[in-house]
């Protein structure tokens, strides 16, 4: 849906050239809920802008649902939508009012656009709100009603500009039960956000932008294995030095301490070890008091590669 | 087609929203009633100057008054523009197909429609005070103020896309519209003013408006100084798209 090949942007500024995005390769598959994670400035919203045919790149290829983004970018606008971090609505104009706008805009007829809007406005649950001027709503209304406007002309690839930002919990939850909806209907949903539980929750892949570069790119399962594994944590009463013995030449631990009465195994994966310990530990008839499972986080990965934890970085 | 159909959509949407808000259609009235009531009386003691020129008090300060209200009322656009960049919906429409010729004509054309209606009223407003306007007279008024508010109205739009705050637009337009407007003799005949001050003003192009207003309603009727104001102010007004549109076409980063 997206392919990118060094795409680059370099602003001017006063102090000399400033490359914001800095040779980026991306590689988003149909029907998919690509995740853009990276601290704040690193240059997600500029790809985002260039991808969606704001800002044209300053050098570089990328392809936007089967389209070229340089040469066709009036193409590209008919079959995405955009949903930006700042809204999309003017104060005074009634929600309904922005929807069948948005799809006249597209070429909608009067009636299809009527319906349309109608539909939307169901599904997102804004017919409380729909009939009065957008700065009555609440935050999450607000948010809702840009998807709506972004989704007006049912685009095969929707973008999402930090679209859980400044939500409160609650809206948030909703929003990505949302987004997962629209990725179950087929729609392609890119998403930047600097949130790591977002990204990992949400997305089924992700791309991490650093200074301008990708410094990783898969599914969150494959980057959080590519750092350090899993880790099992096995309990046991005064046995830790039997577990520990017994567990060490295993083939499938990569290594394994012990400290009060918990063993810790370095595991590749953590869910197809886990019963094969069990499966030892009853061999041996060593009583298991507890077995618990850590995964690496977003951050590991994100450490691991820019020597900088995220939540800092961000 | 696209082009129309997109300028007629914008067109209706701006519209609506000036609707929702009538304070500003209301004063746009309300300024240049007061200039009529509060200050065309002072020009009475004046007509009896020699270098007044004929038609008596109304006759000359109404139909500049109508060029002020073109000039004022384009300056003011830019701020709703600023406030829907702000909101992001600027962004969202550059995102669609719309045509971008149409996001700069759709706005001017609401903008012409408010100006000539305000012109209208306030025309209506000056004939007890002594204005005798005719069919012909008011019909090509209207047409300057059109030129005018197109022209002044599409630069205002750019000024306010390349600044994209309230904090540098207002001073800007405030700086430009005074000089604009004192050189254009609208306040006072520029027949009164010096031969430096007359010489100024020849390059202003709205005091070319002013003048062809003024012989719309003093019974010279169609004649050269009209035909002038016209030309001119057509060209201010495919100066002024010309430069609109091409801030709406290029990227707003």
């Amino acid at each position: 849906m997206i392919e990118t090949h060094d795409l680059r942007k370099t602003f001017k500024s006063r102090r000399g050239p400033v490359e914001a995005v800095a040779g980026v390769d991306l590689d988003v598959k149909k029907g998919e809920i690509f995740g853009f994670l990276g601290p704040n400035g690193a240059g997600k919203t500029t790809t985002l802008r260039m991808l969606s045919t704001l800002l044209p790149p300053t050098s570089g290829e990328a392809t936007v649902a089967g389209f070229d983004l340089r040469r066709e970018p009036a193409k590209v606008r008919y079959v995405i939508g955009y949903v930006s971090q700042e809204g999309s609505s003017a104060p005074e104009v009634p929600g309904r009012v922005e929807l069948v706008m948005q799809g006249r805009l597209y070429g909608m007829s009067k009636q299809r656009a009527v319906a349309r809007a109608a539909e939307l406005i169901e599904s997102l649950e804004l017919a409380d709100c729909a009939d009065r001027p957008t700065k009555t709503y609440s935050g999450g209304q607000k948010r809702r009603l840009d998807i709506g406007i972004g989704l007006m002309h049912l685009p095969q690839l929707l973008f999402l500009d930090e679209p859980t930002t400044g939500l409160d919990p609650q809206s948030r939850a909703r929003m990505w039960d949302e987004v997962r909806r629209l990725r179950d209907t087929g729609t392609t949903v890119f998403l930047t956000t600097h949130y790591l539980e977002e990204a990992d929750a949400l997305s089924d892949r992700i791309g991490i932008i650093d200074h301008g570069k990708i410094v990783a790119l898969g599914t969150p399962d494959e980057l959080k294995r590519q750092v350090a594994g899993d880790v099992v944590i096995v309990g046991t009463d005064n046995a830790s030095d039997r577990v520990l013995q017994l567990l060490k030449g295993q083939s499938f631990v990569r290594e394994a301490t012990s400290a009060d009465d918990l063993v810790r195994l370095y595991v590749d994966r953590g869910e197809t070890a886990m019963p094969q310990i069990i499966r030892a530990l009853d061999a041996a008839g060593i009583p298991l008091a507890s077995l618990s499972l850590t995964r690496p986080s977003l951050d590991d990965v994100f450490l691991r590669q820019t020597g900088r934890s995220l939540r800092e970085a961000a | 087609m696209k082009f129309l159909k997109d300028t007629w959509l914008m067109f209706q949407r701006y519209l609506m929203v000036f609707l929702r808000n009538p304070a500003w259609v209301a004063i746009g009235v309300i300024q240049p009633l007061l200039y009529l009531v509060l200050f065309a009386p002072l020009l009475k003691s004046l007509v009896h100057l020699s270098g007044f020129p004929a038609g008596g008090a109304y006759n000359v300060f109404v139909p500049g008054l109508l060029i002020q209200l073109g000039l004022f009322g384009a300056s003011g656009v830019g701020f709703g523009l600023i406030a829907e960049l702000r909101a992001g919906v600027i962004e969202r429409f550059r995102v669609t197909p719309v045509s971008r010729f149409a996001l700069l004509l759709g706005r001017a054309l609401r903008d012409i429609v408010t100006m000539m209606v305000q012109s209208l009223i306030l025309l209506l407003l000056a004939i007890p005070f002594g204005l005798k306007p005719t069919v012909v007279g008011i019909i090509v008024m209207l047409g300057l103020v059109a030129l005018i508010g197109l022209g002044m109205s599409s630069l205002a739009y750019a000024a306010a896309l390349a600044l994209k705050s309230e904090d540098s637009y207002a001073p800007l337009i405030f700086t430009l519209s005074l000089p604009l407007l004192l050189l254009s003799g609208v306040l006072l005949p520029l027949d009164l003013a010096p031969q430096w001050l007359q010489d100024i003003a020849k390059a202003n192009p709205l005091s070319y408006a002013v003048n062809a207003a003024r012989d719309l309603f003093n019974g010279k009727g169609l004649d050269q100084a009209v035909f002038e104001g016209l030309v001119i102010m057509a060209a201010l007004a495919v100066v002024g798209v010309l430069i609109g549109a091409r801030r709406f076409t290029r990227a707003i980063a």
